[in-house]
């Protein structure tokens, strides 16, 4: 499985996880999480995932965006992740991922959006 | 059935630091070497609530934890709402001198976590001789900045939720829920502006990259221990800053991050026991 095919599992995995949805229920906000070369278009209203489209679409506009290297995504899934590669900004600090635009709901939902982008983790 | 009481007492402290009157919380278990441990950024005593509370410990070691200046149950300067929160390398050092002076305490062992860690350097550099012994823990002479500081304090973002969110990651995958959890509340409880004033001394004033090379462990044993996954302080930024420091002694600790000592206490005693067996 790809980790772009992983990360499309999402909307599958978060309506299972009632308690990341009670901590997000002040969100909502449409962002996009690049996975690789592919792109995502998440909808988040109430903490609830409204939906997710996978592949580019013209001219699409979000409020903000996280990218990160397919081989980022690989490792950071992992069930126990290596040192460097367990954390958002650990990939960040290493160059493998980035973020643009308004960050502003991320950083007032930062927790949210760690363990959201979390849920394809490999489980033991 | 009787109280189930923890064995560490609580007191506060009245002292001078840099001339401005303080009062200083902190808490305090067992007897022998004095042992002043010093708590992350952000964050306040409780951090080592584990090591008060170990009788392996506290049978050789008199433990004593103080919130900083601006943290946890110490009281603020007075005139503290008409200014902005900066911890400098003299102020945080002219802190932690005060206070062991204060207690009168003799040569004592100094353990520091982050930034606790990094003022530990300095005290190695500037007044070894006060000290039997210094431990700095998740330390390095410099670190690379991995956020912007301006999003700790402002009014759209929780100041306490946003600061537990970023550093949750600096903790290890292994750490127990319930510790991971409990590092992670008390940073949610900081006063605003405290932890982004706190890395004012980590970003801005305290590159110590030169200076270490001035370290003479002979004077005062100095040990260097972090844990593998803090990438805020890397294991290669401790071990190239233990590059340039003759006799120190620097351990990498495995399945640990950037808060050893509250993050998950039992593997950090695996770590921290030895240390203390050797300056006992």
């Amino acid at each position: 499985m790809t980790p772009a095919d992983r990360f499309a599992h999402l909307a599958d995995l978060l309506p299972a996880d009632a308690d990341l949805i009670r901590r997000g229920r002040w969100l909502s906000v449409e962002c996009r999480i690049d996975v690789g070369d592919e792109p995502f278009f998440l909808t988040i209203r109430d903490g609830v995932l409204a939906s997710l489209e996978r592949g580019p679409r013209l001219m699409r506009s979000t409020t903000f965006v996280f990218r990160a290297t397919g081989e980022a995504w690989t490792n950071h899934w992992k069930a126990v992740p290596a040192p460097g590669w367990h954390d958002l900004f650990a990939l960040t600090k290493r160059g493998v991922a980035s973020m643009d635009g308004d960050l502003r709901p991320l950083l007032q939902n930062l927790q949210y959006f760690k363990d959201l982008l979390a849920l394809p983790r490999e489980r033991h | 059935m009787a109280p189930q009481l923890d064995p560490m007492i609580g007191r506060y402290l009245r002292l001078e630091i840099e001339g401005v009157p303080h009062r200083l919380y902190f808490e305090e278990a067992g007897q022998g070497i004095p042992l002043v441990c010093l708590h992350t950024a952000g964050a306040d005593n409780r951090q080592f609530r584990h090591l008060l509370a170990d009788p392996e410990i506290t049978s050789r070691f008199r433990v004593l934890a103080f919130d900083m200046p601006w943290h946890g149950k110490s009281t603020p300067p007075e005139g503290w709402e008409k200014t902005e929160y900066r911890l400098t390398t003299a102020s945080y050092t002219a802190a932690i001198r005060a206070f062991c002076t204060a207690m009168e305490l003799d040569r004592p062992a100094v353990m520091g976590c982050s930034i606790g860690g990094r003022i530990v350097l300095n005290l190695a550099i500037a007044h070894a001789a006060e000290f039997r012994a210094l431990i700095a823990l998740e330390a390095a002479d410099f670190q690379q900045p991995w956020y912007d500081t301006s999003w700790l304090h402002r009014p759209d973002v929780h100041g306490g939720e946003v600061c537990a969110a970023l550093i949750s990651g600096l903790i290890a995958p292994h750490s127990p829920p319930v510790h991971r959890h409990e590092t992670l509340w008390m940073y949610m409880q900081g006063g605003p502006g405290v932890f982004k004033g706190d890395l004012y001394f980590y970003r801005v004033d305290g590159d110590l990259r030169e200076k270490v090379k001035g370290i003479d462990t002979k004077a005062c044993p100095l040990i260097l221990l972090t844990g593998e996954y803090d990438f805020s302080c890397t294991a290669e930024d401790t071990l190239r800053t233990a590059s340039h420091i003759a006799g120190v002694e620097v351990q990498i600790m495995k399945e640990v991050g950037h808060f050893p000592m509250s993050e998950n206490p039992a593997k950090f005693r695996e770590y921290i026991l030895p240390v203390l067996a050797r300056i006992s």
